[in-house]
């Protein structure tokens, strides 16, 4: 019998080549490709008065120097808006280089093209730009006040957007209790140790433009460039082999670099690569969570939520490619594992003179999960009932599901929890903390230390449409080759999708190999996003070898003269159940699969035209089959799946140097069915890890002439090892009933309830309010003056 | 205006001697790159701060994208590309990093590799404090470092099974 690997912690099949430096990043590509080099605004908001590119075009090594007058056609129109949506009144989206405008410091004005990366940035110090510089619109503050981003946009609001259920109004009035609670989160960035890359190369020969490219989502980048550049979609190839990090800055697409770098090697027939350097991932990629929200909240004695009302402003910065998308998430997940009767709530999108903000892992759930925990430790706090008693009192039960929100979520489909166990997990995680045992490791605390703990619990809706599709493709060597057309960042795709095809198929995990987002091998997908890669491709390749299974039983049967019925696939074979020497291997079935009139090895003798057919009266392909034993698999959810988890954190904050130490941090996580526990678990250390980094460490920090302060590894705090403690995880498992594996995406969890715990953990240690994240240490000495304590 | 001027630079990287001109400002993590082909050694900040481009250059961990081509000729230069015997056998610090799920994306996992085995060539068995130090100069985005950490105590164990 095959070993079934599906939850098996199987090894991954991608580290081989990546543990000895065979990997194939963008970059390492075209070491003679022409360089693409931008030379960007050092401004947030101004006229472009004059730009003389000449002496940069004299530099030898240089090819050209273009600004946007010598952009043609479609690349002088600005980039596509990626997702439209109603409430999204006011879009706007960059120009590859800027037309007389800069928006943003970072905003790409000019575009070199040069023998090498050096010369490109000699070329671009040779640029000489005359700039008319405006006020810059910064933070919130600077949105809601009279200076605009776009003068065409008033009040510099993208979007203004409301849903309600129930009626919060009537709700609020007749609470007994009501709060009005003020939360703001900051800035950080994806920050991905791969910045973007592209590399393009034109075959005029064979009239084919090949781009291995940075992306989640190549087939998308394939659409995008082709419309641009005018060309037939089957002109264009893309690729993402090995990609180093994503964290949903590299679903954004087009780039200008993209194109440029893809019009430059049809134009100039030579490749051309852009790497974008450190400085130029702060200033030109995206970032994400700037938000500042409003909650009135109404509840009763017993601290069950009556109605809540959220309204919050999001900074989107100065450009809206993804559309409304990461406020949207905020607003239809910050209800979280609780009932809300009557929920409002509201959102502008609005516009400051910064990086455009774009979803980063955990996609505007941070804030959400920030907003709805922090409430639920304010009413906790003031009823004066333990914190995790108030959640256990407002949770969904496990008999409520499906639950339907009564929301639209980001996919355009109804918020419909589909399973989960929230009060279990929360007693799972109370347990691991220990938390009922906390007074006593409190009163433990060393002298100069005070210790906290906290809980946090949310709900994270993964795995969402349109759809994937997997091909599955049985080899006459013996190999089974999938492809699917999503790209891979890190999540160990490889392994798991061989882990699911393995089993469905019945054969040995070490004969599937895997191949993900190459538009050559599969041409229709939607990307890797919103924990979604498992759900939709996992099923879809599921699907894909239960297709290939049944085709390859109903050439066994002929073969072996057997009933389809009797026979069954173990180990690559295919055999008669109970009479295993009846049987065929999977190699053998693919060759009889595709008739044939040549030869090319010895077990190929089988399938030509002398060696035997069972019937002269039907044609050697009989209609509705195709050759190949091979077959394309489609999963297209009707809707999210929903995932959940729930963490806690033990704290010690230090009294004169307002650091603040974990000392215990525990997830209990739910991802429905788990495919490979090794590779779920190394998602939640990560997730957490830049959780952590959020909470504490990374804020990026715009002055108030819009220019990014700590655009660098120097100033920008990303953790080292020495700041990341152990993760303690426990699971549960609570299967999808959407989709026939099973499964819930895992891939962003871990860094959604992050900044909830730690704030609710060090509000518990210091007595005061914590109602911002990130907190530094000097933030919190101020905080500690503010509430009136004396320093230590 | 003409081209800068280019030099013979002679490297000895992971056994072998490489020959190639280029000019002298050109970084030793661009000419492992570009002009040896040898891709493995990555760069991600070009400021010396993440730790991607971590080469062993006389044993000791260096910077590649800190360091000219130039002045590390008569060095002995390692890099990810030459820690595997030539058979193939994985180095230890390899095979426990496939074992404990020490990389994601892979982009910073050289770096690791060679901080790791300069680490455990210097002191075969580091303490945690030790491993913490020598580690803490390599930024990773993926793994949440614990099973790097992990990977770092199973290459010991390896490394002394071997003996």
């Amino acid at each position: 019998m095959t070993t079934r690997s599906f939850g098996k912690p199987v090894r991954r099949t991608e580290d081989l080549r990546l543990i000895t430096g065979q990997g194939s990043f963008t970059d390492d590509a075209g070491s003679d490709a022409l360089s693409l080099v931008m030379v960007r605004s050092p401004y947030a908001n101004a006229r472009v008065v004059s730009i003389d590119v000449s002496e940069a075009e004299q530099l030898d090594g240089v090819t050209a120097v273009l600004t946007y007058e010598d952009l043609p056609d479609r690349l002088a129109e600005p980039l596509p808006l990626l997702i439209p949506h109603p409430s999204l009144s006011e879009p706007r989206t960059q120009h590859i280089l800027a037309k007389d405008r800069v928006r943003y410091v970072g905003q790409a004005v000019v575009a070199i093209f040069a023998a090498d990366r050096y010369i490109g940035e000699d070329a671009a110090e040779r640029v000489i730009i005359e700039y008319e510089s405006k006020v810059a619109v910064v933070g919130i503050d600077g949105a809601l006040g009279t200076n605009l981003v776009h003068h065409d946009v008033p009040r510099n609001v993208a979007a203004d957007h409301s849903e309600h259920v129930g009626d919060v109004a009537s709700a609020l009035a007749e609470a007994p209790h009501v709060l009005e609670l003020d939360f703001e989160m900051e800035r950080s960035l994806g920050s991905a140790l791969e910045g973007r890359a592209s590399h393009a190369t034109w075959d005029r020969h064979s009239r084919k433009l090949q781009i291995q490219n940075a992306t989640q989502t190549p087939t998308s980048v394939r659409f995008a460039v082709a419309n641009i550049l005018e060309i037939p979609d089957e002109q264009v190839e893309v690729f993402a082999i090995d990609v180093g990090g994503g964290f949903g800055t590299k679903v954004i697409h087009p780039w200008p670099e993209d194109i440029l770098t893809a019009w430059g090697a049809m134009n100039y027939d030579r490749a051309v690569k852009f790497t974008e350097d450190r400085v130029e991932h702060f200033i030109s990629s995206s970032h994400e969570r700037g938000q500042r929200h409003h909650v009135k909240v109404g509840f009763n004695t017993e601290g069950q939520i009556l109605g809540l009302d959220v309204d919050f402003v999001h900074d989107n910065g100065a450009y809206t490619p993804y559309g409304m998308i990461a406020p949207l998430i905020t607003a239809t997940q910050l209800p979280g594992p609780y009932k809300l009767p009557n929920y409002r709530v509201r959102f502008r999108s609005v516009y400051t003179n910064t990086v455009q903000v774009t979803p980063y892992r955990g996609a505007a759930r941070p804030h959400a999960v920030f907003t709805m925990e922090r409430t639920m430790d304010r009413i906790a706090s003031f009823l004066g009932i333990d914190r995790s008693e108030v959640r256990q009192r407002n949770f969904i039960q496990p008999d409520e599901f499906p639950y339907d929100l009564g929301m639209i979520f980001q996919d355009g489909r109804p918020a419909i929890y589909d399973s989960g166990d929230y009060p279990e997990m929360l007693n799972k995680a109370l347990a691991m903390i220990e938390w009922d045992s906390f007074a006593e490791r409190r009163s433990q605390a060393p002298p100069g230390k005070r210790r906290g703990i906290g809980v946090a619990c949310y709900v994270e809706g993964t795995g969402l449409g349109p759809y994937e599709g997997g091909h599955v493709r049985v080899e006459t060597g013996g190999k089974i080759q999938v492809s699917t057309g999503l790209a891979s960042s890190g999540q160990g795709h490889h392994t798991v999708f061989a882990q699911i095809v393995a089993d469905e198929l019945g054969v040995p995990f070490e004969d599937v190999e895997v191949v993900t987002g190459d538009t050559r091998r599969f041409k229709y997908a939607v990307g890797t996003f919103a924990s979604r890669a498992a759900v939709t491709s996992g099923n879809a390749v599921a699907e894909a070898a239960r297709l290939v299974k049944k085709k390859a039983i109903a050439l066994a049967a002929d073969a072996l003269e057997a009933n389809p019925e009797d026979l069954e696939i173990v180990d690559g074979q295919v055999q008669v159940k109970g009479t295993p020497v009846r049987a065929i291997p999977l190699s053998q079935v693919a060759v009889l699969a595709n008739p044939l009139r040549y030869s090319f090895s010895e077990a190929a003798k089988a399938a030509t035209q002398f060696a035997g057919t069972t019937s002269f009266d039907e044609p050697p392909i009989k209609p509705g089959e195709d050759p190949g034993l091979e077959a394309t698999g489609w999963y297209s959810p009707v809707r999210a799946t929903f995932a959940s988890g729930t963490h806690a954190v033990e704290v010690e904050v230090d009294l004169i140097t307002s650091e603040v130490e974990i000392l215990r941090y525990c997830v209990v996580h739910d991802c429905g069915r788990i495919i490979n526990p090794l590779i779920v678990e190394g998602q939640i250390h990560g997730g957490v890890a830049q959780g952590i980094a959020g909470a504490l460490y990374e804020k990026l920090a715009y002055d108030e002439d819009g220019n990014l302060q700590n655009a660098s590894f120097m100033d920008f705090l990303m953790p080292y090892c020495t700041e990341i403690p152990k993760i303690e995880i426990d699971h549960l498992e609570t299967p999808s009933p959407l989709n026939p594996l099973g499964i819930k995406g895992a891939g962003e969890a871990g860094v959604i309830p992050v900044s909830a715990v730690i704030a609710s953990a060090i509000e518990d240690a210091e007595g005061f309010e914590i109602n911002q994240m990130p907190l530094f240490p000097s933030e919190l000495h101020s905080m500690r003056l503010a509430s009136g304590r004396q320093p230590a | 205006m003409n081209a800068e001027v280019s030099h013979e630079i002679v490297l000895n990287v992971n056994g072998e001697v490489k020959r190639f001109s280029a000019p002298a400002r050109r970084l030793l993590s661009d000419a492992l790159r570009g002009d040896l082909g040898l891709t493995g050694t990555h760069v991600g900040c070009e400021h010396g701060v993440c730790g991607c481009c971590t080469v062993l250059i006389d044993n000791q961990p260096v910077r590649s994208c800190l360091t000219f081509a130039i002045a590390a000729q008569d060095r002995k230069i390692r890099t990810v590309e030459g820690l595997a015997d030539a058979d193939g056998e994985l180095h230890p610090v390899q095979a426990a990093f496939k074992e404990c799920h020490a990389l994601q994306c892979g982009f910073c996992t050289p770096g690791f590799l060679m901080t790791a085995t300069a680490l455990l060539e210097q002191r075969p068995n580091p303490d945690e404090e030790e491993i913490t130090e020598a580690l803490a100069g390599n930024l990773c985005r993926c793994t949440g470092y614990q099973n790097i950490r992990s990977a770092i105590g199973h290459a010991i164990e390896l490394m002394q099974s071997d003996i």
